[in-house]
């Protein structure tokens, strides 16, 4: 199991991109943290979720 | 500190965590707010309100009538006015002590460096990417402390950047959206009270860092979602070590260089 935002999800295995994309994230205006590292947006498509995870993922907007 | 502040100012004094000195402190704080609408209208109200010592206020439109269903400084009266001056009169009339500098012009990576100089801490309250990334950036390289805030819709988010004191927006965001800014407060709407939260959050923050009060928003992000309550905040343990602009090499060193990023065609 993955904890997404403090909420256990099954997503293990799941790459970062797959993830926010399932979740209708945009993915230009989010973070996202594993373990508390910043996970860059070039390793978006590589990075798997892994067991035990615990994952943040914050939106941004642009407005002023 | 005059009889006239000390009364003015009296409710700000009996906060233990400013008391005199910390109103000293903002009576002679130096804080520029870049962009004088929904974000930059809250800030500037409270900031000005609080006795910061000089404000400064940038920003290059004019006030038009969709504007005041949130920009809450400006009125009827000033419409077409450009925003600088209509803020000028508005912290004028709150607080004649505030010594308020106006710079009618866009922000640029040209003058961006010399601008941010002259202030002791600065107030992201422009309305795109491109800006908010040139604002970041600038303020990295400048080693300027600064607050950043977005907003649309029924929520938004706030974060710190203090040289040396956690992540800058860039380590979060990577760089401005490819797609630009996306849906903005023209076709997605944005709920005037909800941004006027996000502002009053980026003031907070400028009155903690000048006075020292309380725990910053560096190192981790206030999300509010005001639609169905959703509000966290969540923590940044460390900067992107290899974050373009604040990382151990970053390739960022000339905003000039990096213009074609901040203000794409
Ligand atoms: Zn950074």
């Amino acid at each position: 199991m993955v904890k997404i935002n403090g909420t256990e999800a099954d997503v293990a295995g799941i790459t970062v991109h797959d993830y926010l994309v399932s979740a209708n994230y945009n993915l230009q205006r989010v973070a996202v943290e594993i373990n508390g590292d910043i996970v860059p947006k070039s390793d978006y498509s590589a990075r798997a979720f892994g067991d035990g995870d615990s994952v943040e993922i914050v939106g941004f907007v642009g407005g002023g | 500190m005059r009889a006239d502040q000390i009364e003015r100012y009296a409710r700000n004094i009996a906060l233990a965590e400013l008391g005199e000195s910390g109103q000293e402190k903002l009576l002679s704080a130096r804080v520029l707010v870049i962009g004088a609408g929904a974000l930059g209208g809250a800030s500037l109200a409270y900031l000005s309100a609080a006795g910061a010592g000089v404000i400064g206020v940038a920003d290059f439109d004019k006030v038009e009538l969709s504007n005041l269903q949130r920009q809450i400084i400006h009125g009827v009266d000033v419409l077409g006015e450009y925003k600088t001056v209509s803020a000028a009169s508005f912290i004028r009339r709150l607080n004649p002590g505030v010594e308020v500098h106006i710079h009618t012009e866009k922000v640029t990576a040209d003058n961006i460096l010399p601008l941010i100089a002259d202030y002791d801490f600065v107030l992201d309250c422009t309305d795109r990417f491109g800006v908010k990334l040139l604002i970041n950036d600038a303020c990295v390289i400048a080693g300027k402390p600064f607050s950043h805030a977005g907003v649309l819709r029924f929520g938004g988010q706030a974060m710190t950047y203090v040289p040396g004191r956690g992540a800058c927006l860039r380590c979060l965001l990577g760089g401005v959206p490819a797609d630009g800014d996306g849906k903005t407060a023209v076709s997605a709407g944005v709920l005037g009270a909800v941004a006027g939260m996000l502002g009053t959050v980026q003031a907070t923050e400028a009155v903690k860092y000048i006075t020292g009060a309380g725990k910053l928003l560096t190192g981790r992000i206030l999300s509010i979602n005001a639609l169905d309550w959703k509000v966290c905040v969540t923590d940044i343990p460390s900067p992107d070590p290899d974050c373009a602009v604040c990382g151990a090499h970053p390739t960022i060193t000339s905003l000039k260089e990096n213009e074609g990023e901040y203000f794409p065609r």
